[in-house]
């Protein structure tokens, strides 16, 4: 949670970090690296992986993008990390004449995009912390060649920029100083003597916002915040104080404080996050403000599980969580009582548990600096998630009223779309690689460009499926890609599914839709795979389930389906037309 | 604070900072003397020293020391005055 100093992340490099995943990282910069190098790897143990590193020369970044036999295209990274410093486009900007100046953020511009049209790999790049030379003072908003105008507009053109490229990830370095402050993110004497541009203290903070985006794009992200009420949602206590006397809203005492956090919080809603709520409080106590307070920013809609009641809350997180379906690593829990936060830190150490300040009216700030909500990605579909998993606890009890599975399944009214892949559906597509751990059979990480050129390569077939039922949509839920081995075999290359509509007969739906696709275009049979991941032991006999036998390879899970045989799998799926 | 005083404490960051603490310094100690003292250490170093004795170095006197001994009466030379 806390960010180690770099002399511990230094230290970290000595553990053995063996049986972690490996991660392929290239850096490239033109200033002094070697510290935010060490500082990365060092916080990717933390994190669970284990980087192997190419470290180019200094100040080699345009020699290894242009020369196509460098070390970083033999190099074949997964990510590539380039810290172009401000620094050094000043001092580029400095030798320039003034007419020319204001070309400077145009030009680099037209290198970045080089750069993303060059390779393949994911490019973490680093924005730029303003440089104030105060050459204009304030004036020099209205000049396009003062340097000012021109690093805001290389910000703000990286941005568009990110949004045309989808291999390209803006690492918010320039951020970062907005919150620390240049005095604490620069030392001169340090940048003199060494050509650091990054105070030795601010380094594991940018290492740590370089390591978001890794883990966020090899699908460890946070997908839901648990919040406690009492003095963590509004000042006071519900039971004890009443209705009328809890702080919340602009009128009374420190009200403001939580207005702010609850807006906060109802943002991250609206972007996808799931909100939960874990309170000890009789439950009808627990949910009045939520229905009878005007100020309230956050209504029960806005809540996909709401516990409130006198239990401890690692035993009520741990519920929260086998009713999402998600792991513990992904969900934040705050409150304000250190005592609850031990108990659950204690008890499920996967779940992060922020070291809330004292005053409330810190909360806010503080919370913003850990970071913790980093994504690569965002669509419009994310904004459903709260009222999916609010139906998904309608569905679970109308179950238990059925004794019998298939007269529940029929009840359901399910329809499914199956289509090939298509521009508007690759960013929920690539979102489902990334995000789906559980229900995954070979835990492959598509980008939206990746799965583009599979829509358009004849060598795959692409497979997307919604499901709805008769209480909602559940929008585009799996994702099937086939990949030809010869003219009779067919290899399933990534299967995966949302745990949202397990043990609706999705798999049988999904196999039929597969067979049927593998006889239309003359395969003799299907070859499935299963790999191995800490969070995909659900799908483990999937393909026996399914009918599969066993092939003898060595070392791989692989499972064989001869298809001139199959009968078609029962389903209460209907495939819409 | 006398030069020994100071030269206790500079030793303490060095095995603080270098995680080695078998160091010994003297006044005579260079950079060649120590194994992990390099140039990127040597900031690491120069950034700790000057937190631990609440004092800024200049980038003149960053790269001018050519032993422990010299940093020791840069360090004296901002304490006393």
């Amino acid at each position: 949670m806390i960010i180690n100093k770099f002399k511990e992340l230094k230290k970290n490099l000595k553990k053995d970090s063996t049986k972690f995943p490996v991660i392929k990282v290239a850096l490239l910069g033109d200033n002094a690296t070697q510290f935010l190098a060490i500082a990365i790897q060092g916080i990717a143990i933390e994190r669970g992986y284990r980087i192997e590193l190419f470290e180019a020369d200094y100040n080699q970044v345009e020699r290894q993008f242009l020369d196509p036999t460098s070390e970083l295209y033999n190099f074949n990274a997964d990510y590539i990390i380039i810290s172009q410093s401000t620094h050094k486009l000043l001092s580029k900007y400095n030798k320039e004449v003034p007419e020319r100046q204001i070309y400077i953020s145009s030009e680099r511009l037209e290198f970045i995009k080089l750069m993303c049209n060059s390779i393949q790999s994911k490019l973490i790049y680093f924005n730029y912390p303003e440089i104030e030379d105060n050459v204009f003072g304030s004036y020099a908003n209205n000049v396009e060649s003062s340097f000012t105008y021109q690093i805001r507009k290389l910000n703000y053109e990286l941005m568009n920029l990110a949004q045309q490229y989808p291999n390209l990830f803006i690492c918010d370095i320039a951020g970062l100083q907005n919150k620390f402050g240049r005095d604490k993110m620069f030392n001169s004497s340090v940048y003199v003597t060494t050509e650091m541009v990054v105070s030795i203290d601010s380094i594991p903070y940018v290492a740590s916002r370089v390591m978001d985006i890794i883990c966020a794009a090899q699908g460890k992200f946070k997908k839901c915040l648990i919040l406690d009420l009492d003095n963590t949602m509004w000042g006071g206590v519900i039971g004890d104080d009443g209705l009328e006397n809890i702080q919340i809203g602009h009128h009374l005492g420190i009200g403001k404080a939580f207005t702010e956090l609850q807006q906060w919080a109802k943002k991250l809603k609206n972007r996808g996050v799931i909100l939960a709520v874990c309170s000890k409080n009789n439950e009808d106590t627990a949910k009045e403000p939520f229905e009878k307070h005007p100020e309230m920013i956050l209504k029960l809609n806005d809540i996909s599980v709401f516990v409130a009641n006198w239990e401890n809350k690692a035993d009520n997180i741990r519920h929260i969580q086998s009713v999402l379906n998600i792991g513990f690593d992904s969900m934040v829990f705050l409150d304000d009582n250190p005592f609850e936060r031990n108990i659950v830190r204690e008890n499920v150490p996967e779940v992060t548990v922020p070291e809330l300040p004292e005053d409330p009216s810190e909360y806010l700030e503080y919370l913003y600096g850990l970071n913790l909500f980093e994504t690569v990605s965002y669509s419009e579909a994310d904004a459903e998630r709260t009222k999916q998993y609010q139906v998904e606890a309608q569905r679970v009890t109308l179950k238990k009223s059925f004794t019998n599975e298939a007269e529940f399944l029929k009840s359901m009214n399910m329809v499914s779309e199956v289509k090939a892949f298509e521009k508007f559906n690759l960013p929920r597509i690539s979102q489902l690689t990334q995000r789906s751990n559980q229900f995954n059979l070979r835990t492959v990480r598509y980008t939206e460009a990746e799965v583009e050129k599979i829509s358009n390569s004849t060598n795959f077939k692409g497979f997307s499926f919604t499901l709805s039922d008769k209480f909602g949509d559940n929008g585009l839920i799996s994702v099937v890609i086939l990949e030809k081995q010869n003219t009779e075999t067919l290899f399933i290359n990534t299967w995966l599914m949302s745990c949202r509509v397990l043990k609706r007969g999705m798999e049988n739906f999904t196999l039929n839709t597969i067979v049927k696709y593998a006889l239309e275009n003359g395969f003799k049979e299907i070859i499935g795979e299963y790999i191995q991941t800490p969070k995909n032991k659900m799908v483990e006999n999937h393909y026996q389930q399914l009918g599969f036998l066993p092939l003898n390879t060595d070392g791989k899970n692989l499972y064989y389906l001869s298809i001139n045989d199959y009968v078609s799998k029962d389903c209460y799926i209907i495939k819409n037309k | 604070m006398s030069e020994k005083e100071i030269l206790n404490q500079v030793q303490e960051i060095f095995h603080d900072q270098l995680d080695d603490e078998s160091i010994i310094l003297t006044t005579d100690t260079t950079a060649n003397d120590v194994d992990d003292w390099d140039s990127l250490t040597h900031i690491m170093l120069v950034v700790a020293t000057e937190k631990h004795f609440k004092i800024k170095f200049t980038s003149q006197e960053i790269l001018s020391w050519k032993n422990v001994g010299e940093m020791i009466n840069c360090i004296l030379e901002k304490k006393h005055s």
